[in-house]
């Protein structure tokens, strides 16, 4: 539900770059969204086709890079992904475990004519 | 020509400017603040109601409470004794950083120790905009269900205390602790807890000198 704000700031964010890098247009933006990111990218592109509009990203392609979140368990060293609910590590069945991947949630690049 | 320009900046990071402005506004003024989210039904107001009525005599205390409409909310926190402000989002699910910003101007800062924020009840958005608050507090309760650390991984990460509401209900529905604090335990290891009733009082104790402890040792700079 908050991929409207969330939006505005991908455009803003582009927008002042392609400014700085004296573009005429924002052909792509490359956004980086980790698994645990909550944010639903079908949802910032209904957002993006419509805020966009009138703008030198106009039409630009939204590319999201979606990355699975990766744990690693502090006490065994395991990595592994998410399996399920089950957050505990598979090997040893410790709690203490790092969250390695999956909370990523950036503007990445664009590309610009 | 196409040419690709690198930016690798992050999505929130103009709600995060105005959070980190939000904070030295409260710092300045030597008030100690909360924000505090839950499901709609989680017990947000009760319990805010329940810290006021405790800690009126000792704190000086505003509530700040963010709905999508209607002011029920801080008519609550304004009768049990706090200085009440209601931001109406219309239709947003989450308070942001700028909503903080408004509201505080409604308040006199100065004449505040304690101030709580009562976010809008949704257990996804309100992970995601930080508002500048010291502390981020959650309220699961038991009807809700075990699995909620599973499927909201992001609010329980993100918080510094958890609140576990309405424990009197423990006998009557399927609610696995253990289960429940496995979950909790892997996303934000040695977080504090305090599983309490707002209908009984049962461990409302606990919480009530967390708060009064945590705004006295902040406030004493």
């Amino acid at each position: 539900m908050h991929e409207l704000p969330v939006t505005q700031n991908i455009l803003e964010i582009a927008l002042r770059h392609a400014k700085a890098a004296n573009a005429s247009r924002i052909m792509s933006l490359n956004i980086v969204i980790g698994e645990l990111a909550s944010i639903v990218d079908d949802s910032i592109q209904f957002y993006w086709d419509i805020i966009s509009n009138d703008t030198i990203a106009e039409g630009a392609k939204l590319n999201f890079n979606r990355i699975n979140a990766e744990f690693e368990c502090k006490v065994c060293g395991a990595r592994y992904k998410l399996q399920g609910n089950e957050l505990v590590c598979p090997d040893c069945g410790s709690l203490q475990i790092d969250i390695v991947a999956g909370k990523e949630f950036f503007l990445e690049s664009i590309d610009v004519e | 020509m196409t040419k690709r320009v690198p930016v690798v900046e992050k999505i929130m990071s103009a709600n995060d400017r105005i959070a980190s402005q939000n904070r030295a506004k409260l710092d300045n003024a030597r008030i100690y603040s909360m924000n505090l989210m839950a499901s709609p039904g989680g017990g947000k107001t009760s319990l805010i109601e329940l810290t006021i009525k405790n800690l009126a005599e000792r704190l000086r205390l505003a509530v700040i409470d963010g709905d999508v409409a209607t002011s029920i909310d801080a008519d609550r926190a304004a009768s049990a004794g706090a200085v009440a402000v209601q931001i109406n989002t219309g239709g947003e699910c989450h308070l942001d950083a700028v909503m903080l910003q408004n509201a505080l101007l409604q308040i006199e800062l100065d004449e505040i120790d304690l101030l709580i924020v009562e976010n809008v009840g949704n257990l996804i958005c309100p992970a995601s905009f930080k508002l500048g608050t010291h502390k981020n507090v959650l309220i699961s309760s038991i009807p809700e269900g075990d699995d909620k650390p599973y499927k909201y991984p992001g609010m329980y990460r993100g918080v510094d205390a958890l609140v576990i509401n309405k424990i009197d209900l423990l006998p009557y529905v399927p609610f696995d602790m253990d289960y429940f604090r496995r979950g909790v335990e892997v996303l934000n290891p040695g977080l504090i807890t305090f599983p309490l009733s707002c209908s009984t009082q049962e461990g409302l104790d606990s919480w009530i000198s967390w708060v009064l402890q945590q705004t006295q040792s902040n406030r004493i700079i």
